[in-house]
This record gives C-alpha cells, sequence and structure tokens, in this order.
C-alpha cells in the first residue's frame, strides 16, 4: 500500500540459493496481507453486485442480452459515410460507419494538428515579437475554453456560409455554401483486378529499384524522387488504358436542392475537424515550444559557431534532440484528440458515438452499445499508442544503458 | 528508513474501515426493488421530460409548466396527494430511453411514441395515450414546397432517437426518392440547422415542430406542411416489471378524461360532490368502495381535477386556443366529441 512498504522489502542477496515458493508468496501479497484480502473480497462483491443488478434488471424489462441485433436492419439514415450505407442496412455495418468517421477525424485530425501545433511552437519562440505575442493568445484563448463551445462556433461558421443556390464559386469548379465544400472528384470507371494487377506491379518494380540503389549506397535527391514518382504516374495510366478503365473528372453542380456530384466535404466534418485541429495545436504548440526548450543553449551556440544558419539549425541540431521532449508528451496530444472527437456528437457528425447511440436508442441494447464504443476507442487509442511507441524508440536517446 | 514509522494504522483499523465501505456499498445497490417503493422511499417521482415550451417547459421562476408536466403533477397526487412532490428532468431524445431502461427515471412524459418495439425489445410499458400526433415536415416557404415528395435530394435535419429518424427514412425508401439527414442531438442545435439553412427541411412529430416553429427568428418565413408521414401517439412510458405502477399511470390519465366526459371541472367539482349518480360517486370517492379496493387514495380523481382540471382544461390552458401555442383539439377530444379519448369506466 505505501511506498516504504515495497522499498523495505528483503532483496534477494546475489550468489544466496534461489528464493523459495514462500518468498514469491509474500512478494505477490505485499506487508498487508489481510487488507489485500479485504479490498480483494469487496471489489469481487462490488462487481457481483453490480452485475447480479444489472442482469436482473435486464431481465425484468424483458431485453435479450448479446449481439445478435447487429445483424438486424437498423432503419436510420446516415449522413455521410465512406462507404455504402442504406437504411436497409444492420445495425453492425451503420456501426462501422460511424468508426470508418471517427478514424477519418482522428487521423487526418491529429496529421493537420500536428503540422499547425509544431509551425505555432516555433512561432511562439520567434524574436519577432508580434509574432511571438500573437501565438501566445492564441494559445491562451484556445487552451482557456471549452472544446464543446468552440466546436458550436465553428458550427456556427461553417453554417453561416451562403446557402447552395447563392453558393461561392471562385473558380467555377469548387463550391463553398452552408452545405461544405465541393470540389471535382475523379472517378474511377470499370475499375478491374487487372488494372490493380498492373498498377501493383509497376509500383513494386519501381521501389525495388529504389531499394537496390539504397543498397548500394546511392544517395536520392529531390531530382530522382520525382522521376521515380512520374514513372508511377505513368504506370497507373497504362494500367488504366491497357484494363479498358477509364478515369473522369466529375465536377460538383447545383441540381435541385443541393450541389450534386463531384467530392463534398460537409460543414460538420469540417467544423469538427476545425475545432479539433485548433484546439489540439495550441497544446502541441506548447509541447513543441518546451521541448526546444528544454535543449541545452549550448547546443544553440555551439551550431552557430559553426557557421549554421537559423533555419538549419532548427531542423539540423535543435528539433532532433527536442523530440526526446516531443513525442510522448504528442502521444497525449493524439489520444485525447482522438477521445473528443466523440464530442462530434453535439454538432450533428455521424462519428461513432452518435451512431452507437442512435442504435442503443432504436434496438434497446444500451449495455452492447456502449461495450462496443468502449472497446473501439480503446483499440484506437492503443494502436495510436503503438505507432506513437515505436516511432519513441527509434528516436530516444542512445548509447545509453537502458533505463 | 524503519517500515513501522510508515503504519499510521494497524491492520485491525484497515480491515474495519474496508468492511464499513464495503457495507456501504452494498446497501448501495441492494434495493432495486419496483419502482412504487423507490418513489415512496424517496418521496418525489422522478420525470424524464423534453424542452419545447407548451409541453414542458421552465417559467420565469423556474417551475417546470406544461402540457406533459401536468400529466406528471397528476401522478405526484395520485401517489403523495402533493401536485409538487415531483422532479422534472430535460433529456435529449436520444439519451431518454437509456436513462428510463437504467431506472434514473420513473417515468417518462417526454412524447414518447408508443411501438411494438419499444414496448417488447426496450422493455417499456406504455400509458394511455395522452396525444394524438403525427410526423409532420417544417420547411422554408422560400423553396416553394407543398408535399413530401417535392423534397427529392434534400437535406433534411432529424433528432436522433426518435421515430422521427426511422419514419422519414422509410418515407423516402418507399417513395424511391433521395434525401440527406443531418442527425442533430441537441434540440437548439435542431432548430438552428434550419435557420441558417444548413437543412432544408426539419422533420419531428408535427406538434413538436409548431412549437419550436414559434422560436425562429421570422417564424413566418417557415410553413408546416399539412402531410402528415406517421401516427404518433405520445404517452406515458415506464420500464417494465412494475404492474401497480403501470396502473396508477394509467388511472391517473384515465381521471383526467373521465372527469371531461362527465363534464366536471376544477370549479364545478364541488357541486357534483352531492351527486347522486352512482358512477360519479365511484369516481369522486364520495363513495370510498372502490378507492379501499383499489389501495388508493378513494379521492385521488377529485384531488386531480381539484387541482389541475380535467383533460380539456390541462389541454387548452398549456398548448389550446387560450394558450400562446393555439392547438385545435383535432383527434385530442373525448370520444363523445369525435376525438379518440376513451376512458374505460371507473367500476
Amino acid at each position: 500500500m505505501s511506498v516504504s512498504g515495497i522499498t523495505s522489502k528483503p532483496l534477494p542477496i546475489p550468489g544466496s540459493p534461489k528464493p523459495g515458493i514462500g518468498y514469491f508468496i509474500r512478494e505477490w501479497w505485499g506487508s498487508y496481507p489481510v487488507t489485500q484480502l479485504a479490498v480483494l473480497i469487496g471489489l469481487i462483491g462490488i462487481f457481483w453486485v453490480m452485475g447480479s443488478n444489472m442482469v436482473q434488471t435486464m431481465h425484468r424489462l424483458g431485453i435479450q442480452p448479446g449481439f445478435a441485433f447487429l445483424s438486424q436492419s437498423a432503419n436510420f439514415a446516415i449522413g455521410e459515410s465512406l462507404i455504402a450505407y442504406l437504411p436497409s442496412d444492420t445495425f453492425g455495418r451503420a456501426a462501422i460507419v460511424g468508426l470508418l468517421n471517427t478514424i477519418a477525424i482522428a487521423v487526418s485530425g491529429c496529421f493537420l494538428a500536428t503540422l499547425l501545433g509544431v509551425s505555432l511552437g516555433i512561432a511562439r519562440l520567434s524574436g519577432n515579437m508580434l509574432l511571438s505575442g500573437l501565438v501566445r493568445w492564441y494559445i491562451e484563448i484556445i487552451r482557456n475554453t471549452p472544446l464543446l463551445l468552440q466546436l458550436f462556433f465553428w458550427s456556427a461558421v461553417t453554417h453561416a456560409l451562403p446557402a447552395p443556390r447563392q453558393a461561392f464559386n471562385p473558380i467555377g469548379i469548387l463550391y463553398l455554401s452552408n452545405r461544405g465544400v465541393s470540389i471535382p472528384a475523379l472517378r474511377l470507371h470499370e475499375l478491374s483486378l487487372t488494372t490493380l494487377a498492373i498498377s501493383g506491379v509497376c509500383i513494386a518494380a519501381i521501389f525495388a529499384f529504389y531499394m537496390v540503389r539504397r543498397k548500394r549506397g546511392i544517395q536520392h535527391g529531390i531530382t530522382e524522387f520525382s522521376a521515380m514518382g512520374l514513372l508511377a504516374v505513368l504506370g497507373i495510366g497504362l494500367a488504366l488504358r491497357l484494363s479498358g478503365a477509364s478515369v473522369a473528372l466529375e465536377l460538383p453542380l447545383l441540381r435541385g436542392f443541393n450541389i450534386a456530384g463531384g467530392f463534398n466535404l460537409t460543414p460538420e466534418f469540417a467544423a469538427l475537424l476545425i475545432g479539433l485541429v485548433v484546439n489540439s495545436s495550441a497544446t502541441i504548440a506548447e509541447i513543441v515550444r518546451s521541448g526546444i526548450q528544454s535543449v541545452p543553449s549550448g547546443q544553440w551556440e555551439s551550431a552557430r559557431s559553426l557557421g549554421l544558419q537559423p533555419g538549419r539549425i532548427m531542423r539540423l541540431v535543435i528539433l532532433p534532440q527536442a523530440l526526446r521532449v516531443i513525442v510522448p508528451l504528442m502521444t497525449s496530444s493524439y489520444l485525447d484528440l482522438t477521445k473528443n472527437s466523440s464530442l462530434a456528437v453535439a454538432i450533428g457528425f455521424p462519428d461513432l458515438v452518435s451512431v452507437l447511440n442512435t442504435t442503443a436508442n432504436q434496438s434497446g441494447q444500451a449495455l452492447e452499445a456502449l461495450a462496443i464504443i468502449v472497446l473501439s476507442y480503446l483499440a484506437l487509442n492503443l494502436s495510436v499508442s503503438a505507432v506513437m511507441n515505436k516511432y519513441n524508440k527509434r528516436i530516444e536517446q542512445r548509447g545509453f544503458l537502458p533505463r | 528508513m524503519r517500515a513501522e514509522k510508515n503504519r499510521p494504522h494497524g491492520w485491525r483499523t484497515k480491515i474495519a474501515a474496508g468492511l464499513v465501505a464495503a457495507a456501504t456499498l452494498f446497501t448501495g445497490f441492494a434495493h432495486a426493488g419496483p419502482t412504487l417503493d423507490k418513489i415512496k422511499q424517496r418521496g418525489t417521482i422522478k420525470v424524464g421530460v423534453g424542452t419545447s415550451p407548451g409541453f414542458f417547459a421552465p417559467d420565469g421562476s423556474g417551475k417546470w409548466q406544461g402540457f406533459f408536466v401536468e400529466f406528471g403533477r397528476a401522478l405526484a397526487i395520485t401517489v403523495f396527494n402533493d401536485p409538487d412532490k415531483v422532479e422534472f428532468t430535460s433529456s435529449s431524445p436520444q439519451q431518454r430511453l437509456p436513462a428510463l431502461q437504467s431506472g434514473e427515471f420513473d417515468i417518462l412524459l417526454s412524447g414518447v411514441t408508443v411501438t411494438i418495439t419499444r414496448a417488447f425489445k426496450l422493455g417499456f410499458h406504455f400509458g394511455p395515450t395522452i396525444f394524438y400526433d403525427g410526423q409532420g415536415l417544417l420547411v422554408n416557404k422560400s423553396l416553394g414546397v407543398t408535399k413530401g415528395s417535392d423534397l427529392d435530394g434534400a437535406t433534411i435535419g432529424v433528432q436522433s432517437g426518435t421515430t422521427g429518424e426511422l419514419n422519414i427514412a422509410d418515407f423516402f425508401r418507399k417513395s424511391d426518392h433521395k434525401f440527406t439527414p443531418v442527425t442533430i442531438e441537441d434540440s437548439n442545435e435542431f432548430l438552428k440547422a434550419l435557420e441558417s439553412g444548413r437543412v432544408d427541411a426539419l422533420t419531428q412529430d408535427a406538434s413538436d415542430l409548431a412549437l419550436r416553429r414559434t422560436l425562429l427568428k421570422n417564424p413566418d418565413d417557415y410553413i408546416l406542411l399539412p402531410e402528415r408521414l406517421s401516427k404518433e401517439p405520445l404517452a406515458p412510458a415506464i420500464a417494465a416489471g412494475d404492474d401497480r405502477w403501470l396502473e396508477i399511470v394509467n388511472w391517473t390519465v384515465n381521471a383526467t378524461i373521465q372527469a371531461e366526459e362527465f363534464g366536471i371541472t376544477k370549479d364545478n367539482i364541488d357541486t357534483f360532490l352531492t351527486s347522486e349518480d352512482p358512477a360519479i360517486k365511484r369516481f369522486l370517492g364520495t363513495d370510498p368502495s372502490l378507492g379501499e379496493a383499489i389501495g388508493l387514495d378513494p379521492k385521488f380523481a377529485y384531488n386531480i381535477v381539484k387541482t389541475l382540471g380535467n383533460y380539456g382544461e390541462i389541454f387548452e390552458r398549456t398548448i389550446g386556443k387560450g394558450s400562446p401555442v393555439g392547438f385545435e383539439r383535432g383527434y385530442n377530444q373525448p370520444w363523445t366529441q369525435g376525438g379518440l379519448l376513451y376512458s374505460p369506466p371507473f367500476r
């Protein structure tokens, strides 16, 4: 229970015979075995009572526990979806639609928040008083107001855009209205396995070429990379031509009530994305600032004495060292952003929580829906953590004994 | 550092504390008996409501007012003979059903539509329908829309967790038209979506839309289409498993309906106390045998009508012609006048 209870434990003396079974039992129980037992029994008791209460209530209400409802028809429509979805599809598919929407927000949010946050963090340390002052105000205002309020603000901003019939249409192909942003989209027609196979082979060949050259120690510059990119595009073009598939540009057009065609980014998605990015960028800016300031000033001075320019000092000397401080904190920012995306429910974006709340409400399986939400966020955040930890391993200080 | 120094209490104290904590938790969870027991023990009825002025909204002094709210008061009169022993809490349509399931509310008087799914799969019991409604569409006049099928390709605001969310999907599926839903939980955001032009129309129970229309900045720019997409009988909902509580809800509502049928009002009720009509004597409890037999205060119907009035009076006061809302009675009048309200006999 107390810290001293752990540290004052007798450690096995090196070289002495292996500790017996008794040692392990004592180790496990700690210094207060009776208390441990009481707490354990208490905990089991609480969960037992809660569980039996739940089962009883469900039985009384006549609710069948289980996940069978996921294969029943959902019957409600969802406003935006990355995969095809109709009201006649199942609750399970609806949940996947919600999950994909959440992932889309989380991934694009983390990416954009990093770009904005890092730039703001560096700007905060700028010698230009106006710039650093502005950034400071930005950070203070964003960090000290509730995220939900900010989301309502962005939602109001996106809704204040003109109606579709009076849409802002600067260059003829881009529509900005209170129905969102519509831009031309590339549509593939008659896509077949052959197309995919040929393009796959082309890209694999280019990649293999690159790897072989890299093994030989050849440096790749911007020219080589653009050449390879061009080759890849040509390869895909060839694949489309050979397999009879075609690419067409679909332009957004005002039709009836809405702007139809093209790729549409809804105001709800935009409001949520802007809200989350702006909010996280303030935190990330502070993380980046503290990371940079954690690098000893001697590093700046020695880099400057080598004749490096300020931009290169930042990029080559300071940031690589600052990253060791920044990355672990950044992980928690990403996790926050992912979890905060559940506020989407308030501004009408059909994310995981919104879809599953409706599912719970229409099917009556509230606990199951809750379990799916919990497990999905857990899986999502654990994967973010895993990726970030892997990256952290790569950049952490080397040449020291592991701590 | 010596270990003894860091031990503030002996192990006996710790076990005792643990046991006390565990015992407290156990007693906290042990009572999950029928709803009525909980209500009597607590001394108030917990009612879940919505937020539409006329149906349910707090007035200037924070006291809840409205058509559905009055039925909550009537229940408090039946159970406690005190119209104020009731606690109203607003809940979003999405949250209200799980909240009722989990026992957070004793009853929902938030305009819940009776459906077979809710009765069987969600484990709810419904009292008598207290408001017959249908789903409507509220649209901006400038769109020139006159019927639901004109809305092909439109963007429509729906409130999540309502039957409206399902009905609108059915409506467009049936006609093979397309629409884009914007599903909003918060009722203020729901209204703002129409006002800002984010959606072309809102869909919801027609009465509710009529009430919300008055909250818009320029109500005259919007029109509630005469078409009704569905039947929406709105009734009190309770969690299944407490028959006695259900009967109390049933007969409380029936009392207001029966009073109107008898022609008994808040003002003239005392003149009926001397009535020799055996049905009226049973109803008002001047013949106490019925009340004793059912285990309620024999005068519960008298108390309700004396305090709140009959169904018609409640309707007129909160949402009828005498109120700012100004609804027609429509189906919501006694069967004797061509409506759907019909109370089983008090016998």
